[in-house]
């Protein structure tokens, strides 16, 4: 091959100038076998010991069944190792599964259309807001507190390179956002959009009231609805039905493994007029030459590839298999599945209330509906008590202090389709000693 | 590949209610739980059998392809061979289902990988520090322009408005610059195909804030100059990113540090084996120079009682921590610390390869990708036709002129042959533009078999051109109508009224 | 390719404007619709706006590019073309004709010394 192509050796060909050349040895992690790769892999896992404990975390991540068709069909080597599909002829399958996932998410969200997916439910957010910035010329939005920390410091992020404005909602005390300050604020600010999660981050059903709805449509501002656990999709209303413009969130709950995070499968959705606007790739269906249904990469002139700085975005690369993953799981559970699985994730989480608010020194904070989270308020600082809790193998939850200060004595706790009773009773006992027994102050 | 004899209606045109896979027990009614005025009124979605969804699945990924059915030449995207360990360790139940927000204490074995992970790519590239944030290549971008605003705000210098792209630069480049508020400016490469130093002198000023390249570029060919410059640009108080889409070039052989760039990101999806999944999820690492570390995307994980400019390796004694306290940070890009199971099937690939066979992945790409560009240069123009990197340009503009056989057509013919086209038309700079890079891990034999096919169709495309127009014939569909989707936007199934 | 009626001015963005006492029609050129390819979408600016001469005021979006239209001259819109906006192949059709794209009333007449003559225009379009 070296003779083909003409020189005499692979340094020839691969030589730099000398003042770029590597000349120290490189330290990097050893080359290993495959079975010394394992074993070293296993060892990581070892010392990853909270599989070992019973949790109760969620906060934007959801531990759900994952049934194994869906690993076996997703794990299908021309599914894993296909890449993005430009040449549509060779992409059918793929296009098409993307396609389902666009309709998937349209009919779940209650919208016209939904894009191929974006990288999670915080870049969603921060995606959906460069459209309402770009759909109404506005350079301020205003964000409920209740939506989920991570996301709104994302959003901080990318207003700080984007410079434009983020006014605050606060939230009540019923657990939802407090919308008593709208009317004042939308009169001072011309915003692009007001932005609510549902269920929030406390767990709580945060739908804007009617009045609510009809003084930012009264403003021509834009709503954006945010969705952290995608399986409250299933049985509550849409964003759609409450005026959402735009719907934006994470869809690791429909058959992606937590995974420290990521990757996961975050999702956008809006109305029709807004079609032009959505980032990232859209599949839509045609023919081709021949008649046959077929389908495409579209609209594809408003992509980085093309309008390059006058993109709609940036984003190249999205999250399509996980997206994927999402449509097989979607398709496997069904309709039926997936309002079992939703019942079950409200049934078990009513359960886990009951058995922690009756513990002495601890009430449920928020009496607004909710989906599968609460916060409850404990004893002392949460902190305190969630370590004395991992001293009985359980990861009681998050300790909201963490985000807001005004909570710092108070656990979000969330119970899905896979917490038993037997779980919660363990935790309950658990946690009656450790609220029962501490010294106060801890 | 056979048109299978099968049709695949949508998920949607099948499955009947009640039609139901009996994946938990049978759940109370959910209005017995909820008040009915927060319930929604109907679920128009389909219950299929287990049997009808893996059928339905399985007929779409056959009509798919995949690395793993046929070699993929694409430019700038390095579709090298996706081990499956790496998938099987990802899928280690401890790492799969290890919650970000799990302590520190019980995930030291994840933050172990991250931080090996991030001191050997620290290393392989030179640069001071990684964050592995970003969740792809031009979401790394978006965190260097954003690092690169941080750093002149915290400097008082408010002058720095621009950023520099060459023209053959990855479309990304330019709209993050966007995204960012930066004015973009076009720099024309010169007749070599490069960045001249000359013109990057001229162009480089008190108000460039970043010049963003890629070396090798997207031509294939390694900037010889770029140690000027970047200290041209460095001169004028610019910084230098280094877009990583071809860090599968060099790896061992030079490092960007040591060019002189300041930030740099990696497609992991590139460069170290992720699957590329039909379009992600990817992984963007972002590395920078000692001076930009404060602004790195939060957490960063550190290990306690070790000295970070190296590495340990193992790093069974070192204790981890997420660090969320760094308050020049220009904040989280993502919901969550990264994309961890792709940290997981990278670091695996390290560990397969060492520094030495990292160095000999780059030496091969190289070699595979000359080998292919000195066997088809006597049948198609090369307009830089000299000693290449991991990819190289073929130009279709005369072949187009002499018939009307475009680039696009050619692509289309390789089809029916059993190969994925290679890129065309990136970059913009060279008509008719065919990109190939065949990665390192594709066999002589699987090279010469493209080589032969590929110089069929040029043969094809000036004796029998109509052959090539007509391309494909073999696949489930043929040419599609793209103007018609364009036009007339379908993007999804909707229930019948 | 579309036959150029007489009497148009151009700008060297490939806008074509056929003047009426102090209403100006415009759309794109021949050249323009040929080189975009089959044209799928218009934006055009909205009735009433007020149009600074070469300022970019809408898109016109083909399957692989999306170019600008600059306006070649300044005034306010009295009317847009929706038959351009409900069928985007009308542009590729008859872009001197059917395919125009919005009605200005001129803010200043002397604006039109910097377009060019139909004949200055085939020249630059063949030096291209």
């Amino acid at each position: 091959m070296l003779r083909v192509v003409g020189v005499g050796s692979l340094d020839e060909l691969v030589r730099v100038p000398d003042a770029v050349a590597v000349k120290a040895p490189i330290d990097l992690v050893p080359a290993l076998s495959e079975i010394e790769i394992t074993a070293r892999f296993e060892q990581f896992a070892q010392r990853t010991s909270a599989g070992d404990y019973l949790s109760f975390l969620g906060a934007g991540v959801y531990r759900h069944y994952i049934p194994p068709v869906i690993g076996a069909l997703a794990m299908r080597g021309e599914f894993l190792t296909s890449y993005t599909p430009y040449q549509a002829e060779v992409s059918q399958g793929y296009l098409q599964a993307i396609y389902e996932w666009q309709t998937y998410i349209a009919l779940l969200t209650g919208l016209d259309v939904a894009n191929a997916s974006v990288y999670d439910g915080a870049t969603a957010l921060a995606e959906g807001v460069v459209m309402a910035i770009n759909a109404t010329g506005r350079r301020a939005v205003l964000v409920s507190k209740a939506v989920h920390p991570n996301y709104r410091a994302v959003l901080q992020t990318y207003a700080r390179g984007l410079e434009i404005t983020i006014d605050e909602l606060p939230y009540g005390a019923s657990g939802t956002t407090d919308f008593a300050a709208l009317q004042q604020l939308l009169a001072d600010q011309h915003y692009a959009a007001v932005v609510v999660q549902s269920p929030n981050f406390f767990g709580s059903i945060d739908v804007p009231p009617a009045d609510a709805v009809a003084a930012v449509k009264a403003t021509n501002t834009l709503l954006i609805g945010v969705t952290a656990e995608a399986l409250a999709l299933a049985v509550l209303a849409t964003p759609a039905s409450w005026g959402a413009d735009i719907a934006v969130g994470e869809a690791q709950s429909f058959g992606n493994a937590v995974a420290y995070g990521g990757p996961h499968a975050g999702f956008i959705a809006a109305t029709g007029e807004q079609m032009r606007r959505i980032p990232g790739r859209l599949v839509g269906r045609t023919v081709d030459k021949d008649g046959r249904t077929a389908y495409v990469l579209t609209l594809q002139a408003r992509e980085q590839h093309i309008r390059r700085e006058k993109a709609t975005s940036n984003i190249c690369t999205n999250q399509a298999h996980c997206a994927l993953i999402a449509t097989i799981y979607l398709a496997a559970l069904g309709k039926t599945g997936l309002r079992d699985v939703a019942a079950h994730n409200v049934a078990r989480t009513a359960e886990l209330r009951a058995a922690v608010k009756a513990i002495p020194g601890c009430e449920v904070v928020f009496r607004a509906p909710g989906f599968n989270e609460f916060v409850l308020r404990v004893p002392r600082r949460a902190s305190g008590v969630l370590e004395a809790l991992r001293k009985h193998r359980i990861i009681g939850g998050l300790d909201l202090g963490r985000f807001y200060p005004e909570l710092a004595d108070c656990v979000l706790m969330n119970a899905t389709e896979l917490t038993t009773t037997a779980q919660i009773a363990h935790l309950a006992t658990a946690l009656r000693e450790v609220a029962v027994h501490a010294p106060a102050g801890i | 590949m056979p048109p299978p004899a099968f049709e695949t209606p949508l998920i949607f045109d099948g499955g009947q209610d009640g039609r139901a896979n009996r994946y938990v027990p049978p759940a109370p009614p959910i209005a017995n739980l909820l008040p009915a005025a927060l319930l929604r009124d109907d679920l128009p979605l389909p219950d299929n059998t287990e049997l009808d969804v893996v059928r339905h699945f399985t007929r779409l990924s056959q009509k798919t392809f995949g690395i793993d059915t046929v070699f993929y030449p694409l430019g700038s995207c390095t579709m090298k061979y996706n081990p499956r360990i790496n998938d099987a360790l990802a899928n280690l139940p401890a790492l799969r289902d290890l919650h970000p927000f799990a302590p520190d204490e019980l995930a030291q074995g994840a933050l172990a990988i991250m931080w090996e992970l991030e001191r050997s790519l620290a290393a392989l590239f030179g640069m001071a520090a990684f964050s592995l944030n970003p969740a792809a290549g031009a979401h790394a971008e978006l965190t260097a322009l954003l690092i690169a605003k941080a750093y002149y705000k915290k400097k008082g210098d408010t002058r720095r408005t621009t950023v520099i792209v060459p023209d053959t630069a990855h479309g990304t480049n330019p709209a993050s610059a966007a995204m960012v508020g930066y004015n973009v400016v076009s720099l024309k490469s010169d007749e070599r195909g490069r960045v001249s130093v000359d013109a990057i002198r001229a162009a480089a000023g008190p108000d460039t804030a970043v010049c963003m390249m890629t070396n090798p570029n997207t031509l294939g060919l390694f900037e010889d100059h770029i140690h000027e410059i970047a200290a041209a640009v460095h001169a004028a108080g610019g910084l230098m990113y280094y877009d990583g889409a071809n860090a599968n070039a060099l790896m061992g052989n030079s490092r960007p540090g040591d060019m002189g760039f300041d930030l740099m990101h990696l497609n992991l999806h590139k460069t170290f084996s992720i699957p590329h999944g039909g379009g992600g999820a990817g992984a963007g690492p972002i590395g920078v120079a000692a001076h930009l570390v404060p602004f790195l995307p939060v957490p960063i994980v550190r290990a306690d009682g070790c000295d970070e400019t190296h590495g340990r390796w193992p790093s069974d004694e070192l204790t981890f921590a997420l660090d969320f306290d760094r308050p020049d940070s220009v904040g989280t890009m993502r919901s969550f610390w990264s994309n961890f199971a792709h940290m997981v099937r990278a670091l695996a690939y390290c560990y397969a390869n060492g520094a030495a066979g990292l160095a000999r992945v780059s030496q091969l790409a190289v070699l595979n990708a000359n080998y292919i560009r000195a066997s088809i240069r006597d049948v198609i123009e090369i307009p830089y036709d000299e000693i290449n990197r991991h990819e190289f340009v073929a130009s279709a503009q005369s072949i187009k002129r002499e018939t009307g056989v475009r680039a696009f057509d050619i692509g289309k013919a390789l089809l029916d042959r059993g190969y994925h086209a290679p890129t065309v038309y990136f970059p913009l700079l060279v008509p008719e533009c065919i990109m190939i890079e065949p990665t390192e891990t594709e066999s002589k034999e699987t090279l010469d078999g493209f080589i032969a096919a590929l110089r069929d169709i040029l043969i094809a495309a000036r004796e029998d051109p109509q052959s090539v127009l007509d391309a494909p014939l073999t696949t489930p569909v043929s040419r599609v109508d793209e103007t018609r989707a364009a036009r007339q936007p379908d993007l999804r199934w909707r229930p019948p009224a | 390719m579309v036959a150029q009626p007489a009497g148009l001015l151009f700008s060297k963005d490939h806008e074509w404007v056929k003047l009426d006492g102090d209403i100006a029609t415009i759309g794109i050129s021949d050249y323009a619709q040929h080189s975009l390819g089959d044209i799928v979408y218009v934006e055009l600016p909205r009735v009433g706006a007020t149009l600074q001469q070469f300022a970019g005021i809408g898109v016109v979006e083909s399957v692989k590019a999306v170019s600008d239209i600059f306006t070649p001259l300044g005034g306010e819109v009295v009317e847009i073309n929706a038959a351009v906006e409900a069928d985007a192949s009308l542009v590729n059709r008859e872009p001197y004709d059917g395919g125009w794209f919005y009605k200005l009333r001129l803010a200043d007449d002397s604006e039109k010394k910097n377009l060019m003559s139909g004949d200055d225009y085939d020249k630059l379009i063949a030096e291209a």
